[in-house]
């Protein structure tokens, strides 16, 4: 499902690089973890996926999608294959729980049927049923991570990549959010996700993949948290 | 429903609202453009008039060349023929002495005295060619050839009716005048209309900066993301040019009831009302494809820069 061959990349007017020759394979339907300090290159690693940068050198594929081959143009239809989830949910302020999900069907055209037929259901998965008019504003950040993991799931994407979902959140919406991002992950999407909490990480029993200054250090199945 | 049909409706449905909520920054986008477009159609107008009036007096020029008597009339019609040939020579018409005279009478056909005079005599004028020119700048090149050796010789004299070249030439002068200065002005307020829409759009683009962040990492095209602010400053445009077509409208009915004026200078006022009419929806659609060329080239580039992927 994604595959990184010897990815490099190395910020301007920066001389150590961000990531360092890392080689990684994620098979579908997987829930891989990516623990790292701030600064190991985590998010650098995420928008590398998702095309917000583009590598030094080396080789990105995601869902068979060479990164070497894709022009500009092709850049949404690749951003409407993999969903997103970020540490400061990037709602829109002015837009209800059930339009900010819209949103991301209405881009792609999708019938206002459609929309109608689609949001409430993700709403279901997220546990946000009856929360459809109220505005971001008069949610926990718990509920807001939610409203932006059915915006990322409601295209029903293969990949979800989600940036520290938990960064801003206490443990129990914390835990929450993890809740359903596993649940995702069993529908078959497979989930990448960045995080520094340790007791998720220890208690999810997942693949951990650990990353620091810019290399990867350890790649273990069923791991737990060990910087 | 089709999906491209739905993203376009969407499309224009946020670009009406954009243009609601910019209310104020539409209007002083707006002004200028209804300026600039207000030049155009004026400078249009004018020129169009110009052009009339200078036709009407060009076609009341000629030249015209007295033959010998001794040239015979198979000479002459020769001679015609080589003129009509000559690059600026729009046509020649031959008249022999009978006709010059026969159309001498008619013009004096109320003075008796003049006509007595003309009977008591043999027919004193001469063989006519009566020459249009094509361009009254170049009246010189006929003269020249009038002048060459092998044409001096058959003819007595040349009248050239000049009287009316001055009128041609001041007309003239200010139509280039007034091309050059419609054209300066248009490209000036085209110019500074343009950079205020590019203002507009980026204070716009500013203002919602997060909104399309966000439409970008979720996958919106650009042209899902520009489409709303080119149908906004589209908007600009197709109000801009009904109005400035409205503005010119009421000036001619000011000049021609108000004033009571039927012509300004030179300029023809009564004629200009007139194209103007006879013109109206070739102008309205020149107004209105100008005014949403000028609208969307400028929203296209304002949000140009900030729609780019990163290449880093």
């Amino acid at each position: 499902m994604i595959l990184l061959d010897r990815v490099t990349k190395t910020y301007r007017k920066v001389p150590t690089p961000a990531l360092d020759r890392i080689s990684s394979h994620v098979e579908p339907k997987e829930f891989v973890i990516v623990v790292g300090q701030s600064g190991a290159g985590k998010s650098t690693l995420l928008k590398l996926l998702t095309r917000e940068e583009r590598p030094t050198s080396g080789k990105i594929i995601v869902g068979g999608i060479d990164y070497d081959k894709l022009k500009d143009k092709d850049i949404p239809m690749l951003r409407r294959k993999i969903g997103v989830v970020f540490q400061d949910f990037k709602l829109l302020p002015n837009r209800t729980v059930f339009e900010n999900v819209a949103f991301a069907l209405e881009i792609v055209g999708a019938t206002n049927q459609e929309i109608r037929a689609t949001v409430p259901k993700v709403l279901e998965i997220v546990n946000l049923r009856g929360k459809e008019n109220r505005m971001p504003m008069e949610l926990s950040g718990g509920e807001r991570q939610r409203v932006a993991i059915a915006r990322a799931i409601v295209r029903q994407p293969k990949i979800l990549i989600a940036d520290e979902p938990t960064g801003n959140l206490d443990p129990k919406h914390a835990w929450d959010v993890i809740k359903v991002l596993e649940k995702i992950n069993r529908f078959g999407t497979t989930v990448l996700l960045t995080t520094h909490n340790q007791e998720i990480v220890n208690k999810l029993k997942r693949r951990v993949v650990t990353i620091q200054h810019g290399q990867i250090i350890s790649d273990k199945a069923r791991a737990e948290y060990t910087l | 429903m089709n999906r491209k049909l739905v993203t376009l409706t969407r499309i224009v449905n946020a670009g009406l609202i954009n243009f609601v909520r910019n209310a104020w920054l539409a209007i002083a986008a707006m002004a200028v453009m209804i300026i600039t477009l207000t030049i155009v159609l004026f400078s249009v107008i004018t020129n169009a008039t110009f052009s009339h009036t200078i036709a009407q007096i060009t076609e009341r020029i000629d030249v015209s060349v007295y033959l010998k008597d001794s040239i015979d009339e198979a000479q002459g019609r020769a001679f015609a023929e080589k003129l009509q040939s000559q690059p600026n020579v729009e046509r020649v018409t031959y008249l022999s002495k009978e006709q010059a005279l026969e159309r001498y009478r008619e013009q004096n056909a109320n003075n008796p005295e003049v006509l007595n005079a003309i009977n008591e005599t043999d027919n004193p004028l001469p063989a006519t060619i009566q020459i249009k020119p094509r361009d009254l700048d170049k009246v010189e090149d006929i003269r020249t050839f009038l002048n060459q050796p092998e044409n001096a010789e058959l003819w007595e004299d040349v009248s050239y009716r000049d009287d009316r070249k001055e009128a041609i030439d001041r007309i003239a002068h200010a139509t280039n005048l007034l091309q050059r200065a419609g054209l300066a002005a248009v490209v000036v307020f085209a110019v500074i209309s343009m950079l205020i829409i590019f203002n507009t759009i980026q204070m716009a683009i500013f203002n919602r900066r997060d909104e399309l962040t966000i439409m970008r990492l979720l996958g919106a095209t650009t042209w899902y993301i520009r489409g709303p602010f080119v149908v906004e400053t589209v908007i600009y445009g197709i109000l801009s040019a009904i109005i400035s077509v409205v503005i010119i409208n009421a000036m001619f009915v000011a000049a021609s009831s108000a004033l009571q004026a039927t012509s300004l200078g030179l300029l023809d006022i009564n004629y200009s009302a007139e194209y103007f009419r006879g013109h109206f929806w070739q102008l309205l659609t020149m107004q209105l494809v100008l005014g949403i060329l000028i609208g969307a080239v400028s929203s296209i580039i304002a949000t140009r820069r900030y729609l780019k992927f990163k290449t880093s």
